[in-house]
This record gives C-alpha cells, sequence and structure tokens, in this order.
C-alpha cells in the first residue's frame, strides 16, 4: 500500500467516524441535557430512538408520505412520547432516591421495547434512508462519501449551533440552565422547574427522533431493540465529554463515533465495541468527571 | 403588608415551626433573630412556599399566598435572597441578574438593571464574569441585585451576613438601609443580632421554633434576656 492510499484510508475512516459519531452525539445531547437538569440518567432515551425511526418508517414505506414530512411525525411523535414518559414515571419520583428513578427508567426502557414488539412484531425492517442514495466522489474517485454521511455530519453541526445559541441566548434557555445548577434559587427567580424539565425532555426526545431516522438510514434494519446500542453508546459518549455539558456530548460522541470506526478498520470489526469502552474506562480513571466535565470550586 | 398567622412546619416527626404568629408593615425592616436551627430560614421558605404550613395562613398585600407555589410567590412583589446566596455559579454576573427578572416583561429589564449596576457598581464591573469566581461579598451583592430585579415590595434576606468579613458585613448593612429608605420593606434574618438589631425597626426573636420574645429594635437590643441570649452578655 503506498503512501497516498494509506492517507485516502485514514480520510474515509475518519469521515465514516464523524458521521457516526455525529450520530451518537445527537443522542448523547439528550442524555445530557436531561441529567443536567434533572439529575437522573434517562435510560429510556435509547428506545424513544427505535420509537422515532418506526414512525417514521411507517410514514415513509406504509404510507408513501415524503422523508422530510416522516422525520417531522417522527419528531412529533418523540417529543410528546418524552413528555408522556417525563409527566407519568419521573415526576412522580422527583424526591425519590435516585436509584429508584434509575430503574424506572429502565423499567420504561423495557415496556417501549416490548410494546414495540406487539406493536409490530421482532421481524426487522427495511428501513428506506431518508438521504437519495449516492457519493460525493473526490481525488479521482479515490475518495467517496454518502450523502447520507455529509447530511449526518451537517445536521449535527447545525443541532449543536442551535442548542448553543438556545442555552445560551434565549430566556429559556438561561432558565434551563439555572434550574441545573439550582431548582431552589431558579424556582425563587419565578422559573417554573416542572415545566422546564419538561421542555427538556421534550428536546432531548425531539432530538432521539433525528438520530433514530439518521442511525437506520445508516444501518437500515430496524427491530424493537434497535435504540438500545446506540442508546448505551451515546451514554457513554455524554459520560466520556463529561455528563451535563453540551459541548463535552459532541466531543465524546464524536470521539466514540472515531474510535468505533478506526478500531473496527485497523484492529478488528469484532474488538471495536471493547475498544470504545476500554477507552472510556480509561479516560474515566485519568479525568473521573469527564473530558470537559468540570468541578467548579465554591468560594465562600 | 405580610401578615403571618398561626403557622407549623414539620420536616418528617420534627416540629420546626410551632405556632408563629407576627406581621411585616409597609416600609418597616423587620428581623427575626435566634440561634442555629431556631426556625428562621425555616419561616422564610415557607412564606415563598419553599416549605408548606400545616396550618394557619399567610397574606401579603391582602393575598393569600400560602399553598402558591414557589415560582408564583416572586410575581406578587415578594423577593428572597436564600441562606448561603445561591447565585448561579456557573452563569454570567448579568445572566443571573436577568433570571432575576424572569417574570417581568422584557422591556422593563433594562432599566433595573441599570439601577442595580448604579447601587453595585462592583457588579457592574464584572458583569461577564461568571459568578463562581466573585468573592463571597460579592456573590452576596449579586444574590440581592438579582432579587431586586424582580421589583420587589417586599426583600427577604436570609443571612446575608454570613461568612463575610467585618468591613463587608458593614457594608452590606448599609445597603439594606439604604435600600429601606428607598422605599422596600425588609425581613431580615440574621444570627448576628447586634448588627441586626441596630438596623431594625422591630424584631421578633425565635427559639426552637417559637417567638419568645418581641418589641423595637432598640427594645430587644437592651432587654437582659435577649442581651444574655444572643448579644454576648
Amino acid at each position: 500500500m503506498d503512501f497516498s492510499s494509506l492517507l485516502l484510508g485514514l480520510l474515509d475512516n475518519l469521515i465514516r467516524g464523524l458521521s457516526l459519531g455525529s450520530v451518537y452525539a445527537i443522542i448523547a445531547l439528550g442524555y445530557t441535557m436531561v441529567y443536567g437538569i434533572a439529575k437522573m440518567l434517562n435510560f429510556a432515551h435509547g428506545d424513544v430512538i427505535m420509537v422515532g425511526a418506526y414512525v417514521c418508517f411507517f410514514a415513509i414505506s406504509t404510507y408513501g408520505l415524503p422523508p422530510v414530512i416522516g422525520i417531522l411525525l417522527s419528531m412529533v411523535v418523540c417529543t410528546a412520547l418524552g413528555i408522556v414518559i417525563e409527566r407519568l414515571a419521573y415526576k412522580p419520583l422527583r424526591q425519590a432516591p435516585s436509584l429508584a428513578v434509575l430503574i424506572t427508567a429502565i423499567g420504561v426502557s423495557y415496556f417501549l421495547q416490548n410494546a414495540a414488539q406487539l406493536l409490530w412484531t421482532s421481524s426487522p425492517k427495511v428501513f428506506p434512508s431518508v438521504v437519495p442514495k449516492g457519493n460525493l466522489t473526490l481525488f479521482d474517485g479515490q475518495l467517496s462519501i454518502s450523502y447520507l454521511t455529509i447530511v449526518t455530519i451537517v445536521v449535527c453541526v447545525i443541532i449543536m449551533l442551535v442548542l448553543t445559541f438556545f442555552t445560551n441566548s434565549t430566556k429559556m434557555g438561561k432558565a434551563m440552565r439555572a434550574c441545573s445548577e439550582d431548582k431552589g434559587a431558579a424556582q425563587l427567580m419565578g422559573i417554573d422547574v416542572n415545566a422546564t424539565i419538561s421542555i427538556t425532555f421534550a428536546i432531548g426526545s425531539a432530538l432521539a427522533a433525528v438520530a433514530g431516522v439518521l442511525l437506520c438510514s445508516a444501518y437500515p434494519s430496524l427491530t424493537p431493540t434497535t435504540g438500545s446500542m446506540p442508546g448505551i453508546k451515546a451514554f457513554t459518549a455524554a459520560v466520556f465529554g463529561g455528563i451535563g455539558s453540551i459541548p463535552g456530548a459532541l466531543l465524546g460522541g464524536l470521539l466514540l463515533g472515531i474510535i468505533e470506526i478506526f478500531a473496527g478498520s485497523y484492529i478488528s470489526t469484532q474488538l471495536s465495541n471493547a475498544i470504545v469502552f476500554g477507552v472510556l474506562i480509561i479516560v474515566l480513571l485519568v479525568k473521573p468527571a469527564g473530558l470537559l466535565g468540570k468541578k467548579i470550586r465554591e468560594k465562600v | 403588608m405580610l401578615n403571618v398567622q398561626d403557622i407549623n412546619v414539620y420536616y418528617g416527626a420534627i416540629h420546626a415551626i410551632k405556632d408563629i404568629t407576627f406581621e411585616v408593615n409597609d416600609g418597616e425592616i423587620v428581623t427575626l433573630i435566634g440561634a442555629n436551627g431556631a426556625g428562621k430560614s425555616t419561616t422564610l421558605q415557607t412564606i415563598s412556599g419553599l416549605l408548606h404550613s400545616k396550618t394557619g395562613s399567610i397574606s401579603f398585600l391582602g393575598k393569600n399566598i400560602m399553598g402558591v407555589p414557589p415560582h408564583k410567590v416572586v410575581s406578587h412583589g415578594l423577593a428572597h435572597v436564600p441562606e448561603g446566596r445561591r447565585v448561579f455559579l456557573q452563569m454570567s454576573v448579568e445572566e443571573n441578574l436577568e433570571m432575576g427578572a424572569y417574570t417581568r416583561p422584557k422591556g422593563e429589564i433594562a432599566a433595573s438593571l441599570a439601577d442595580v449596576y448604579e447601587r453595585f457598581p462592583r457588579l457592574k464591573e464584572r458583569r461577564r464574569q461568571v459568578a463562581g469566581t466573585l468573592s463571597g461579598g460579592e456573590q452576596q451583592m449579586l444574590a440581592m441585585g438579582r432579587a431586586l430585579m424582580s421589583k420587589p415590595r417586599l426583600l427577604m434576606l436570609d443571612e446575608p451576613s454570613m461568612g463575610l468579613a467585618p468591613i463587608l458585613v458593614e457594608q452590606i448593612f448599609d445597603i439594606i438601609r439604604e435600600l429601606n429608605a428607598a422605599g422596600t420593606t425588609i425581613l431580615l434574618v440574621e444570627q448576628n443580632a447586634q448588627m441586626a438589631l441596630s438596623i431594625a425597626h422591630r424584631g421578633y426573636v425565635l427559639e426552637t421554633g417559637k417567638i419568645v420574645a418581641t418589641g423595637t429594635g432598640q427594645q430587644l437590643l437592651e432587654d437582659e434576656s435577649v442581651k444574655k441570649a444572643y448579644l454576648g452578655g
């Protein structure tokens, strides 16, 4: 193998890693935002992705709707689902020990998986890509990047920009940050903490729908457990980057995607997941709060 | 202005507040003094809706505010600066102040911000700084400024002097007096009884959840039992 093809191979893997990482990052945002404000790990988040993908699948394949409508519909359904889950399963546990909330979240996750199995059976559905098939070829055809890969990365960048603007520059976004720091003080300011938590779940779930559609466009076999592995990896990404931190979720997601693709290409496909989680363990040993997680010292 | 009637608050089995009744009149500085655990902070938290009383009533400006959720109390004109300041450490000074004006229409915020910056020039200098980098005294000013952003009729301050150097304590009490002179009614909870009574029109002494003495600031300063218990002889 000569030098230039080695370099092209690296570039190809990097782009594929960024694309997979973008999906992880979008999912990780949901984990990290909910953790930031409700201080809970919503393990049902991965399964919301799956529901989103099914909604989009039926919209496009069964009802013949255009992909854009399918995506929007899936976002609407997931937003509602996220709000309902929070209202019914988590809100009554606001004062409960965190272990109770964690177990409930795992319960919700199994509930969604089994409900999906009942409704839609466990036989895999072939997901239609929402992005036209085709490649962008560069370097005289030596490097080809699929449109889906490009769209995935672009969507991730747009979501990050919008979310950054939202949390830093809007009243609602600032209220969200205030709640994630100190709910009692936020209430004294007149912020409705319950409404803010609902909105956070809504945003996270809408993002999960987007991630589900992108994920299934790349890996088209859709089953009721489709969401669980990406969900766990995105959770890993959120912890990797520093849970609670939005830039951390992006960084963690992208790194995780890149590591996974590189490990699969250059070491072993079977071992790629083990390597991903191995890296997580090492990072947490060195930086327990994650890459961008910070502990602010309190001045008295 | 504020009428608290026979409230009883429990933490589980612990009876923290026992039949407390007191009032704050328009324009006054009223202080609640007492030892650690006497129920001073609990009283303020009950007024602002963070805790609940099983009995009695709380009315403010003639309206019942008992059972009103905390995020709605502030729009009645009642602001609470909690113990330990509780500023949003990861947000900038200006963002903290904006949060204080959360319930107010957008158009009025700039004017209030200018007022607060005029009263606390230090905050203006540090407006872009993250609140976690401020000193304790500056954080107290920020917590007070943040509360003022809601344009309160009544400002409740919980231990504003806690953990501050004596010179800063003086400064904070000067500010409280100025705010009062400018028309804000003050309900002040303090462990520093000497300072609190010296600026208060009236005071109440709390002991294990009960009011045991009341009078003007001057009367309580001269009261033998108060002197003995809270003023170091």
